[in-house]
Protein backbone atom coordinates (compact mmCIF):
# COMPACT_ATOMS: atom_id res chain seq x y z
CA UNK A 1 0.00 0.00 0.00
CA UNK A 2 1.28 3.37 -1.17
CA UNK A 3 -0.19 6.14 0.13
CA UNK A 4 0.28 9.83 1.52
CA UNK A 5 -1.05 8.83 5.00
CA UNK A 6 0.46 9.07 8.40
CA UNK A 7 -1.26 6.32 10.42
CA UNK A 8 -3.62 3.91 8.87
CA UNK A 9 -6.03 4.62 11.75
CA UNK A 10 -5.67 8.62 12.08
CA UNK A 11 -6.74 8.82 8.61
CA UNK A 12 -10.17 10.15 8.85
CA UNK A 13 -8.67 12.65 12.28
CA UNK A 14 -6.55 13.81 9.89
CA UNK A 15 -7.99 14.35 7.14
CA UNK A 16 -10.63 16.56 8.99
CA UNK A 17 -7.79 18.54 10.27
CA UNK A 18 -6.68 19.80 6.71
CA UNK A 19 -10.58 20.80 6.32
CA UNK A 20 -10.60 22.67 8.69
CA UNK A 21 -7.03 24.16 7.73
CA UNK A 22 -8.03 24.56 4.20
CA UNK A 23 -11.69 25.91 4.74
CA UNK A 24 -12.29 28.71 6.77
CA UNK A 25 -15.93 28.73 5.28
CA UNK A 26 -16.54 25.47 7.32
CA UNK A 27 -16.53 24.44 10.97
CA UNK A 28 -15.44 21.23 11.51
CA UNK A 29 -16.28 19.55 14.84
CA UNK A 30 -13.28 16.69 15.17
CA UNK A 31 -14.75 15.77 18.69
CA UNK A 32 -18.36 14.59 17.77
CA UNK A 33 -17.14 14.33 14.06
CA UNK A 34 -19.06 16.70 11.59
CA UNK A 35 -18.68 19.50 9.21
CA UNK A 36 -20.90 22.17 9.24
CA UNK A 37 -21.17 25.74 7.93
CA UNK A 38 -18.79 28.05 9.63
CA UNK A 39 -21.04 30.81 9.80
CA UNK A 40 -23.84 28.80 12.13
CA UNK A 41 -27.28 27.53 11.20
CA UNK A 42 -29.78 30.07 8.88
CA UNK A 43 -32.44 31.43 11.19
CA UNK A 44 -35.66 28.92 9.98
CA UNK A 45 -34.30 27.35 7.19
CA UNK A 46 -34.75 23.93 6.23
CA UNK A 47 -31.45 22.35 7.48
CA UNK A 48 -29.67 19.65 5.02
CA UNK A 49 -27.10 17.00 6.50
CA UNK A 50 -26.22 14.26 4.62
CA UNK A 51 -23.26 11.88 5.68
CA UNK A 52 -21.64 8.91 4.37
CA UNK A 53 -18.45 6.78 4.68
CA UNK A 54 -15.41 8.60 3.94
CA UNK A 55 -13.07 8.37 1.04
CA UNK A 56 -15.84 9.01 -1.39
CA UNK A 57 -14.30 13.71 -1.41
CA UNK A 58 -15.27 16.10 -2.11
CA UNK A 59 -18.76 14.01 -1.24
CA UNK A 60 -20.13 15.06 1.40
CA UNK A 61 -18.08 17.41 3.12
CA UNK A 62 -17.14 19.42 -0.01
CA UNK A 63 -20.72 20.68 -0.30
CA UNK A 64 -21.26 21.92 2.65
CA UNK A 65 -22.02 25.62 2.16
CA UNK A 66 -24.22 28.24 0.69
CA UNK A 67 -26.92 26.83 -1.41
CA UNK A 68 -26.02 22.89 -0.64
CA UNK A 69 -25.99 21.18 2.37
CA UNK A 70 -25.90 22.55 6.08
CA UNK A 71 -23.57 19.80 7.77
CA UNK A 72 -22.17 16.47 6.86
CA UNK A 73 -20.86 13.87 8.62
CA UNK A 74 -17.49 11.36 7.60
CA UNK A 75 -17.88 7.99 9.13
CA UNK A 76 -14.09 6.03 9.05
CA UNK A 77 -13.61 5.27 5.44
CA UNK A 78 -16.15 3.06 3.72
CA UNK A 79 -17.80 2.75 6.91
CA UNK A 80 -21.10 4.62 7.50
CA UNK A 81 -21.41 7.44 10.42
CA UNK A 82 -22.64 6.17 13.85
CA UNK A 83 -26.21 7.52 15.47
CA UNK A 84 -24.33 10.10 18.15
CA UNK A 85 -22.87 12.18 15.51
CA UNK A 86 -25.77 12.39 12.98
CA UNK A 87 -27.11 13.55 15.94
CA UNK A 88 -25.16 15.60 17.00
CA UNK A 89 -24.82 17.77 13.47
CA UNK A 90 -28.97 17.53 13.21
CA UNK A 91 -28.93 19.18 16.73
CA UNK A 92 -25.98 21.72 15.78
CA UNK A 93 -27.70 22.71 12.42
CA UNK A 94 -31.40 22.55 13.21
CA UNK A 95 -32.63 26.36 13.38
CA UNK A 96 -36.65 25.36 13.39
CA UNK A 97 -37.56 24.98 9.76
CA UNK A 98 -36.89 21.20 10.36
CA UNK A 99 -33.98 19.01 9.09
CA UNK A 100 -33.70 16.57 5.64
CA UNK A 101 -31.56 13.66 6.01
CA UNK A 102 -30.35 12.59 2.84
CA UNK A 103 -29.05 9.43 3.07
CA UNK A 104 -27.31 6.82 0.17
CA UNK A 105 -29.09 3.89 0.27
CA UNK A 106 -26.87 1.36 1.96
CA UNK A 107 -27.79 -0.71 4.79
CA UNK A 108 -25.71 0.86 7.30
CA UNK A 109 -26.14 4.25 6.13
CA UNK A 110 -29.76 4.03 6.19
CA UNK A 111 -29.69 2.14 9.87
CA UNK A 112 -27.49 4.69 11.51
CA UNK A 113 -29.30 7.74 9.78
CA UNK A 114 -32.78 6.04 11.10
CA UNK A 115 -31.54 5.42 14.68
CA UNK A 116 -30.60 9.81 14.42
CA UNK A 117 -33.17 10.82 13.42
CA UNK A 118 -35.13 8.83 15.71
CA UNK A 119 -33.18 10.37 18.78
CA UNK A 120 -33.34 13.82 17.09
CA UNK A 121 -37.36 13.61 16.86
CA UNK A 122 -37.42 12.62 21.09
CA UNK A 123 -35.37 15.48 20.80
CA UNK A 124 -38.50 17.73 19.52
CA UNK A 125 -36.42 18.06 16.23
CA UNK A 126 -38.51 17.59 12.74
CA UNK A 127 -36.80 15.06 10.77
CA UNK A 128 -37.73 13.90 6.89
CA UNK A 129 -35.26 11.43 5.56
CA UNK A 130 -34.70 10.98 1.69
CA UNK A 131 -33.08 7.70 0.44
CA UNK A 132 -30.88 8.33 -2.69
CA UNK A 133 -31.42 5.11 -4.77
CA UNK A 134 -29.71 5.95 -8.23
CA UNK A 135 -27.59 3.06 -9.61
CA UNK A 136 -29.34 1.10 -12.16
CA UNK A 137 -26.27 -1.79 -12.17
CA UNK A 138 -28.30 -3.16 -9.59
CA UNK A 139 -30.92 -5.02 -11.07
CA UNK A 140 -32.76 -7.39 -8.94
CA UNK A 141 -34.28 -5.20 -5.60
CA UNK A 142 -36.73 -7.32 -5.03
CA UNK A 143 -33.73 -9.96 -3.74
CA UNK A 144 -31.27 -7.04 -2.36
CA UNK A 145 -30.70 -4.81 -0.46
CA UNK A 146 -31.99 -2.07 -2.95
CA UNK A 147 -30.06 0.03 -5.77
CA UNK A 148 -27.42 2.40 -4.15
CA UNK A 149 -27.14 5.58 -4.12
CA UNK A 150 -24.29 6.85 -6.00
CA UNK A 151 -23.69 10.04 -8.20
CA UNK A 152 -27.28 11.56 -7.80
CA UNK A 153 -26.35 12.84 -4.43
CA UNK A 154 -24.87 15.29 -5.97
CA UNK A 155 -27.61 16.38 -7.69
CA UNK A 156 -30.12 15.87 -5.19
CA UNK A 157 -28.46 17.50 -2.42
CA UNK A 158 -27.38 20.85 -5.14
CA UNK A 159 -31.57 20.81 -6.21
CA UNK A 160 -32.90 20.70 -2.40
CA UNK A 161 -30.25 22.97 -1.22
CA UNK A 162 -31.33 25.36 -3.21
CA UNK A 163 -34.66 25.09 -2.52
CA UNK A 164 -33.90 24.98 1.07
CA UNK A 165 -32.10 28.01 0.41
CA UNK A 166 -35.20 30.09 -0.85
CA UNK A 167 -37.08 29.56 2.33
CA UNK A 168 -39.05 26.27 1.22
CA UNK A 169 -40.92 24.25 3.91
CA UNK A 170 -39.35 20.51 4.66
CA UNK A 171 -41.86 18.78 2.96
CA UNK A 172 -41.37 21.07 -0.22
CA UNK A 173 -37.70 20.60 0.25
CA UNK A 174 -38.21 16.22 0.72
CA UNK A 175 -40.31 16.37 -2.03
CA UNK A 176 -37.74 17.91 -4.42
CA UNK A 177 -35.14 15.66 -3.18
CA UNK A 178 -37.32 12.83 -3.94
CA UNK A 179 -38.15 14.22 -7.78
CA UNK A 180 -34.37 14.72 -8.58
CA UNK A 181 -34.24 10.91 -7.31
CA UNK A 182 -36.89 9.27 -8.83
CA UNK A 183 -35.24 11.16 -12.45
CA UNK A 184 -31.96 10.13 -11.86
CA UNK A 185 -30.14 7.20 -12.81
CA UNK A 186 -25.99 5.97 -12.35
CA UNK A 187 -24.18 3.39 -13.88
CA UNK A 188 -20.54 3.21 -12.95
CA UNK A 189 -16.98 0.87 -14.46
CA UNK A 190 -14.02 0.03 -12.34
CA UNK A 191 -11.41 -0.11 -14.20
CA UNK A 192 -9.15 -0.67 -10.71
CA UNK A 193 -9.49 -1.70 -6.83
CA UNK A 194 -9.04 0.48 -4.25
CA UNK A 195 -7.18 -0.04 -0.75
CA UNK A 196 -8.79 1.01 2.13
CA UNK A 197 -6.10 2.62 4.36
CA UNK A 198 -6.79 0.41 7.64
CA UNK A 199 -6.74 -2.78 5.26
CA UNK A 200 -3.82 -2.05 3.72
CA UNK A 201 -4.93 -4.54 0.13
CA UNK A 202 -7.23 -4.11 -2.41
CA UNK A 203 -11.16 -4.42 -1.49
CA UNK A 204 -11.37 -6.88 -4.57
CA UNK A 205 -8.96 -8.14 -7.28
CA UNK A 206 -9.23 -7.25 -11.25
CA UNK A 207 -7.08 -8.22 -13.33
CA UNK A 208 -4.85 -6.02 -15.76
CA UNK A 209 -7.20 -6.08 -19.05
CA UNK A 210 -10.28 -6.53 -16.80
CA UNK A 211 -12.98 -3.73 -16.00
CA UNK A 212 -15.94 -4.13 -13.67
CA UNK A 213 -19.08 -3.05 -15.45
CA UNK A 214 -21.78 -1.51 -12.89
CA UNK A 215 -19.21 -1.01 -10.14
CA UNK A 216 -20.68 0.72 -6.97
CA UNK A 217 -19.07 3.34 -5.08
CA UNK A 218 -17.07 1.17 -2.38
CA UNK A 219 -15.52 -1.40 -5.37
CA UNK A 220 -18.60 -3.55 -4.41
CA UNK A 221 -19.56 -5.57 -7.68
CA UNK A 222 -21.40 -4.89 -10.65
CA UNK A 223 -23.26 -6.98 -13.17
CA UNK A 224 -20.26 -8.19 -14.80
CA UNK A 225 -16.78 -8.47 -15.48
CA UNK A 226 -15.65 -7.63 -19.00
CA UNK A 227 -11.81 -7.13 -20.68
CA UNK A 228 -11.22 -3.35 -21.13
CA UNK A 229 -13.03 -1.81 -23.93
CA UNK A 230 -12.36 1.62 -25.22
CA UNK A 231 -14.32 4.70 -23.54
CA UNK A 232 -16.89 5.47 -26.44
CA UNK A 233 -18.05 1.65 -25.38
CA UNK A 234 -17.57 2.18 -21.92
CA UNK A 235 -20.40 5.31 -22.18
CA UNK A 236 -22.49 3.29 -24.43
CA UNK A 237 -22.83 0.43 -22.05
CA UNK A 238 -23.16 2.84 -19.12
CA UNK A 239 -25.41 4.75 -21.38
CA UNK A 240 -27.40 1.94 -22.40
CA UNK A 241 -27.97 0.65 -18.84
CA UNK A 242 -29.50 3.74 -17.81
CA UNK A 243 -31.99 4.46 -20.23
CA UNK A 244 -33.32 1.08 -20.78
CA UNK A 245 -34.21 1.70 -17.39
CA UNK A 246 -35.62 5.47 -17.29
CA UNK A 247 -36.49 6.49 -21.46
CA UNK A 248 -34.67 10.33 -21.39
CA UNK A 249 -35.87 12.91 -23.84
CA UNK A 250 -35.68 16.91 -23.10
CA UNK A 251 -33.62 18.93 -20.88
CA UNK A 252 -30.71 16.53 -18.68
CA UNK A 253 -27.82 17.30 -16.71
CA UNK A 254 -25.37 14.71 -16.53
CA UNK A 255 -22.27 13.92 -14.52
CA UNK A 256 -19.53 12.31 -15.78
CA UNK A 257 -17.60 11.50 -12.49
CA UNK A 258 -14.22 10.23 -11.65
CA UNK A 259 -13.94 7.49 -9.31
CA UNK A 260 -10.60 8.95 -7.85
CA UNK A 261 -8.05 7.56 -9.83
CA UNK A 262 -8.77 8.51 -13.46
CA UNK A 263 -7.44 12.02 -14.54
CA UNK A 264 -9.91 14.50 -16.31
CA UNK A 265 -8.86 14.23 -19.68
CA UNK A 266 -10.23 10.47 -19.97
CA UNK A 267 -13.24 11.65 -18.22
CA UNK A 268 -13.90 14.46 -21.22
CA UNK A 269 -12.83 11.34 -23.74
CA UNK A 270 -16.30 9.50 -22.09
CA UNK A 271 -17.48 13.25 -21.76
CA UNK A 272 -17.54 13.23 -25.56
CA UNK A 273 -19.16 10.15 -26.02
CA UNK A 274 -21.87 10.63 -23.83
CA UNK A 275 -22.27 13.83 -25.39
CA UNK A 276 -23.01 11.75 -29.15
CA UNK A 277 -24.87 9.23 -27.93
CA UNK A 278 -27.32 11.76 -26.13
CA UNK A 279 -27.75 13.63 -29.03
CA UNK A 280 -28.10 11.15 -31.58
CA UNK A 281 -31.54 10.23 -29.49
CA UNK A 282 -32.45 13.18 -29.36
CA UNK A 283 -31.84 14.41 -25.58
CA UNK A 284 -30.13 17.64 -25.13
CA UNK A 285 -27.60 17.97 -22.26
CA UNK A 286 -28.89 21.22 -20.44
CA UNK A 287 -26.59 21.19 -17.57
CA UNK A 288 -22.96 19.11 -16.48
CA UNK A 289 -20.45 17.88 -14.70
CA UNK A 290 -16.89 16.55 -15.47
CA UNK A 291 -14.69 15.74 -12.39
CA UNK A 292 -13.98 14.41 -9.18
CA UNK A 293 -17.31 14.96 -7.00
CA UNK A 294 -18.22 11.22 -5.73
CA UNK A 295 -14.90 8.97 -5.28
CA UNK A 296 -14.21 5.82 -4.32
CA UNK A 297 -10.22 6.25 -2.62
CA UNK A 298 -7.87 5.85 -5.67
CA UNK A 299 -10.41 3.54 -7.79
CA UNK A 300 -9.60 4.28 -11.42
CA UNK A 301 -13.22 4.29 -13.56
CA UNK A 302 -15.97 6.68 -13.95
CA UNK A 303 -19.67 7.08 -13.42
CA UNK A 304 -22.76 8.73 -15.71
CA UNK A 305 -25.37 9.69 -13.99
CA UNK A 306 -28.26 11.48 -15.94
CA UNK A 307 -31.24 13.59 -14.02
CA UNK A 308 -34.07 14.88 -15.98
CA UNK A 309 -34.40 18.23 -15.65
CA UNK A 310 -37.76 20.24 -15.10
CA UNK A 311 -37.86 23.82 -15.93
CA UNK A 312 -37.95 24.22 -11.96
CA UNK A 313 -35.06 22.11 -11.42
CA UNK A 314 -32.87 24.26 -14.15
CA UNK A 315 -33.89 27.00 -11.92
CA UNK A 316 -32.82 25.19 -8.82
CA UNK A 317 -29.08 24.00 -10.65
CA UNK A 318 -28.04 27.17 -11.46
CA UNK A 319 -29.13 28.76 -7.98
CA UNK A 320 -26.15 29.81 -6.47
CA UNK A 321 -23.85 27.36 -4.75
CA UNK A 322 -21.01 28.31 -2.64
CA UNK A 323 -19.15 24.88 -1.46
CA UNK A 324 -15.63 24.24 -1.80
CA UNK A 325 -16.04 21.48 -4.39
CA UNK A 326 -19.21 23.08 -5.97
CA UNK A 327 -19.56 27.39 -6.73
CA UNK A 328 -21.13 29.30 -9.20
CA UNK A 329 -23.07 32.35 -9.47
CA UNK A 330 -22.05 33.97 -5.94
CA UNK B 1 -25.58 -15.26 37.23
CA UNK B 2 -24.29 -11.92 37.86
CA UNK B 3 -22.36 -9.32 36.14
CA UNK B 4 -18.95 -10.69 36.82
CA UNK B 5 -20.05 -13.62 34.35
CA UNK B 6 -21.62 -11.22 31.99
CA UNK B 7 -18.23 -8.65 32.02
CA UNK B 8 -16.38 -11.63 31.26
CA UNK B 9 -18.40 -12.61 28.60
CA UNK B 10 -17.46 -9.14 26.89
CA UNK B 11 -14.11 -9.96 27.74
CA UNK B 12 -14.00 -12.85 26.03
CA UNK B 13 -15.53 -12.06 23.13
CA UNK B 14 -13.34 -8.92 22.68
CA UNK B 15 -10.89 -10.82 23.12
CA UNK B 16 -12.20 -13.34 20.17
CA UNK B 17 -13.05 -10.55 18.04
CA UNK B 18 -9.29 -9.12 18.30
CA UNK B 19 -7.85 -12.40 17.53
CA UNK B 20 -10.11 -12.91 14.15
CA UNK B 21 -10.35 -9.77 13.37
CA UNK B 22 -8.28 -9.81 10.09
CA UNK B 23 -9.99 -13.49 9.53
CA UNK B 24 -13.25 -10.79 9.73
CA UNK B 25 -12.48 -8.69 7.45
CA UNK B 26 -11.05 -10.97 5.15
CA UNK B 27 -14.54 -12.67 5.07
CA UNK B 28 -16.08 -9.21 4.64
CA UNK B 29 -13.97 -8.41 1.65
CA UNK B 30 -14.43 -11.34 -0.28
CA UNK B 31 -18.65 -10.60 -0.17
CA UNK B 32 -18.59 -7.40 1.02
CA UNK B 33 -16.26 -4.02 1.44
CA UNK B 34 -14.02 -5.55 3.97
CA UNK B 35 -14.15 -3.68 7.67
CA UNK B 36 -16.16 -6.15 9.77
CA UNK B 37 -12.82 -7.03 12.05
CA UNK B 38 -11.74 -3.33 12.36
CA UNK B 39 -15.52 -2.38 13.11
CA UNK B 40 -16.20 -5.12 15.54
CA UNK B 41 -13.03 -4.64 17.10
CA UNK B 42 -13.00 -0.83 17.76
CA UNK B 43 -16.65 -1.94 19.02
CA UNK B 44 -15.48 -4.18 21.50
CA UNK B 45 -12.55 -2.12 22.75
CA UNK B 46 -15.13 0.88 23.36
CA UNK B 47 -17.69 -1.30 25.13
CA UNK B 48 -14.54 -2.10 27.45
CA UNK B 49 -13.55 0.99 27.93
CA UNK B 50 -16.99 1.96 28.89
CA UNK B 51 -17.84 -0.94 31.25
CA UNK B 52 -14.37 -0.16 32.62
CA UNK B 53 -15.64 3.46 33.43
CA UNK B 54 -19.42 2.78 34.18
CA UNK B 55 -18.70 -0.28 36.12
CA UNK B 56 -22.41 -1.52 35.45
CA UNK B 57 -23.70 -3.53 38.03
CA UNK B 58 -25.75 -6.15 36.83
CA UNK B 59 -26.32 -8.21 33.97
CA UNK B 60 -28.71 -5.91 32.14
CA UNK B 61 -26.67 -2.73 32.71
CA UNK B 62 -23.68 -4.62 31.18
CA UNK B 63 -25.43 -5.52 28.18
CA UNK B 64 -27.04 -1.97 28.09
CA UNK B 65 -23.75 -0.68 28.16
CA UNK B 66 -22.11 -2.91 25.20
CA UNK B 67 -24.92 -1.92 22.79
CA UNK B 68 -24.54 1.61 23.36
CA UNK B 69 -20.81 1.60 22.41
CA UNK B 70 -21.72 -0.60 19.43
CA UNK B 71 -24.19 2.10 18.45
CA UNK B 72 -21.95 4.59 19.06
CA UNK B 73 -18.35 3.47 17.89
CA UNK B 74 -18.96 0.24 15.03
CA UNK B 75 -20.97 1.80 12.34
CA UNK B 76 -21.69 0.64 9.03
CA UNK B 77 -24.78 -2.08 9.50
CA UNK B 78 -23.45 -4.36 12.33
CA UNK B 79 -23.18 -1.38 14.58
CA UNK B 80 -27.14 -0.64 14.91
CA UNK B 81 -27.52 -4.10 14.41
CA UNK B 82 -25.89 -5.59 17.47
CA UNK B 83 -26.04 -2.22 19.08
CA UNK B 84 -29.98 -3.25 18.92
CA UNK B 85 -29.48 -6.74 20.44
CA UNK B 86 -27.19 -6.54 23.00
CA UNK B 87 -29.63 -3.29 24.12
CA UNK B 88 -32.46 -5.92 23.71
CA UNK B 89 -31.20 -8.39 25.69
CA UNK B 90 -30.00 -5.94 28.57
CA UNK B 91 -33.52 -4.45 28.64
CA UNK B 92 -35.08 -7.86 28.87
CA UNK B 93 -32.99 -8.96 31.68
CA UNK B 94 -34.33 -5.65 33.38
CA UNK B 95 -32.18 -4.61 36.82
CA UNK B 96 -32.21 -7.92 38.74
CA UNK B 97 -28.03 -8.55 40.09
CA UNK B 98 -28.42 -12.04 39.01
CA UNK B 99 -30.29 -13.57 36.28
CA UNK B 100 -31.48 -17.54 35.76
CA UNK B 101 -30.75 -19.82 32.55
CA UNK B 102 -34.12 -19.05 31.78
CA UNK B 103 -34.19 -14.90 31.67
CA UNK B 104 -30.71 -15.76 29.40
CA UNK B 105 -32.90 -17.20 27.43
CA UNK B 106 -35.60 -14.44 26.54
CA UNK B 107 -33.09 -11.89 26.68
CA UNK B 108 -31.38 -13.95 23.62
CA UNK B 109 -34.85 -13.97 22.19
CA UNK B 110 -34.93 -10.51 22.83
CA UNK B 111 -31.85 -9.70 20.98
CA UNK B 112 -33.16 -11.60 18.06
CA UNK B 113 -36.75 -10.11 17.49
CA UNK B 114 -34.81 -6.39 17.92
CA UNK B 115 -31.94 -7.18 15.42
CA UNK B 116 -35.13 -8.96 13.00
CA UNK B 117 -36.77 -5.61 13.36
CA UNK B 118 -34.46 -3.46 12.22
CA UNK B 119 -32.69 -5.59 9.84
CA UNK B 120 -35.73 -6.44 8.38
CA UNK B 121 -33.60 -10.29 7.87
CA UNK B 122 -35.33 -13.55 8.12
CA UNK B 123 -32.98 -16.58 8.66
CA UNK B 124 -31.89 -17.67 4.91
CA UNK B 125 -30.52 -14.38 3.82
CA UNK B 126 -26.92 -14.65 4.65
CA UNK B 127 -26.51 -12.50 7.38
CA UNK B 128 -25.99 -12.87 11.45
CA UNK B 129 -29.15 -14.10 12.02
CA UNK B 130 -28.83 -17.13 10.55
CA UNK B 131 -26.27 -17.67 13.48
CA UNK B 132 -28.14 -16.50 16.44
CA UNK B 133 -31.97 -18.19 14.94
CA UNK B 134 -30.58 -21.55 15.56
CA UNK B 135 -28.70 -20.57 18.66
CA UNK B 136 -31.69 -19.02 20.24
CA UNK B 137 -33.39 -22.70 19.38
CA UNK B 138 -30.82 -24.86 20.61
CA UNK B 139 -30.79 -22.94 24.00
CA UNK B 140 -34.66 -22.91 24.76
CA UNK B 141 -34.36 -26.78 23.72
CA UNK B 142 -31.68 -27.13 26.34
CA UNK B 143 -33.28 -25.26 29.56
CA UNK B 144 -36.52 -27.50 28.21
CA UNK B 145 -35.05 -30.33 28.09
CA UNK B 146 -33.75 -29.61 31.67
CA UNK B 147 -30.49 -28.09 31.19
CA UNK B 148 -28.94 -25.48 32.92
CA UNK B 149 -26.91 -22.26 31.38
CA UNK B 150 -24.00 -23.99 31.06
CA UNK B 151 -25.03 -26.50 28.69
CA UNK B 152 -27.63 -24.30 26.65
CA UNK B 153 -25.05 -21.58 26.20
CA UNK B 154 -22.91 -24.49 24.94
CA UNK B 155 -26.15 -26.03 22.43
CA UNK B 156 -26.12 -22.31 21.15
CA UNK B 157 -22.64 -21.82 20.65
CA UNK B 158 -22.72 -25.05 18.47
CA UNK B 159 -25.53 -24.63 16.47
CA UNK B 160 -24.36 -20.61 16.06
CA UNK B 161 -21.37 -22.70 14.53
CA UNK B 162 -23.54 -25.08 12.46
CA UNK B 163 -25.57 -21.79 11.32
CA UNK B 164 -22.30 -20.29 10.16
CA UNK B 165 -21.10 -23.07 8.00
CA UNK B 166 -24.85 -23.33 6.27
CA UNK B 167 -24.54 -19.73 5.45
CA UNK B 168 -21.77 -20.91 2.87
CA UNK B 169 -23.71 -22.15 -0.22
CA UNK B 170 -26.38 -19.02 0.55
CA UNK B 171 -27.27 -16.53 -1.84
CA UNK B 172 -27.06 -12.81 0.11
CA UNK B 173 -30.42 -11.22 0.20
CA UNK B 174 -29.31 -8.43 2.88
CA UNK B 175 -26.87 -5.67 3.01
CA UNK B 176 -23.82 -5.26 1.21
CA UNK B 177 -23.44 -8.92 0.29
CA UNK B 178 -26.82 -8.79 -1.82
CA UNK B 179 -25.17 -6.82 -4.76
CA UNK B 180 -23.01 -9.88 -5.56
CA UNK B 181 -25.53 -12.23 -6.26
CA UNK B 182 -24.99 -15.90 -6.96
CA UNK B 183 -21.19 -14.49 -6.50
CA UNK B 184 -21.98 -14.51 -3.27
CA UNK B 185 -22.22 -18.11 -2.37
CA UNK B 186 -19.41 -20.06 -1.33
CA UNK B 187 -18.42 -17.73 1.50
CA UNK B 188 -18.92 -18.01 4.98
CA UNK B 189 -21.38 -14.45 6.12
CA UNK B 190 -18.78 -12.16 7.87
CA UNK B 191 -21.90 -10.74 10.48
CA UNK B 192 -22.71 -14.84 11.40
CA UNK B 193 -19.30 -15.62 11.97
CA UNK B 194 -18.58 -12.75 14.20
CA UNK B 195 -22.20 -13.83 16.13
CA UNK B 196 -20.52 -17.31 16.24
CA UNK B 197 -17.42 -15.72 17.94
CA UNK B 198 -19.87 -13.91 20.42
CA UNK B 199 -21.84 -16.87 21.56
CA UNK B 200 -18.64 -19.09 22.02
CA UNK B 201 -17.84 -16.38 24.60
CA UNK B 202 -20.62 -16.92 26.04
CA UNK B 203 -20.26 -20.54 26.71
CA UNK B 204 -16.98 -20.15 27.70
CA UNK B 205 -18.05 -17.43 30.17
CA UNK B 206 -21.01 -19.38 31.77
CA UNK B 207 -18.60 -22.37 32.14
CA UNK B 208 -16.09 -20.78 33.71
CA UNK B 209 -18.42 -18.71 36.36
CA UNK B 210 -20.21 -21.88 37.20
CA UNK B 211 -16.34 -23.82 37.84
CA UNK B 212 -15.35 -20.83 39.97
Amino acid sequence: MKKLINEPDQVLSDALRGVAAAHPSLAVNSVERYVARAGGPTPGKVALVSGGGSGHEPLHGGFVGYGMLDAACPGEVFTSPVPDQILAATKAVSSGGGVLHIVKNYTGDVLNFQMAADLAGDAGIEVQTVVVNDDVAVEDSTWTAGRRGTGATVFVEKIAGALAERGADLSSVAAVAREVNERSRSFGVALTACTVPANGKPGFELADDEIELGVGIHGEPGRTRSKLVSAKQIAEISLDAITSDLPLSGDVAVMVNGMGGTPLIELYIVYAAVADYLKARGVTIARSLVGNYITSLEMAGCMVTVGKLTPQLTNLWDAPVETPALRWGR
Amino acid sequence: MDATIFKAWIAGAAELVTGNAVHLTDLDAAIGDGDHGLNMNRGFQAALLMIEQTAPATPGAVLNTVGRAMISKVGGASGPLYGTGFRSAGKALGEDPTVSAEQLGAALQAALAGIQQLGAAVEGDKTMVDALTPAVSAYSAAVVGGGGAVQATRAAADASARGLEATIPLVARKGRASYLGPRSAGHQDPGAASMTLILSALAAAVEAGAQS
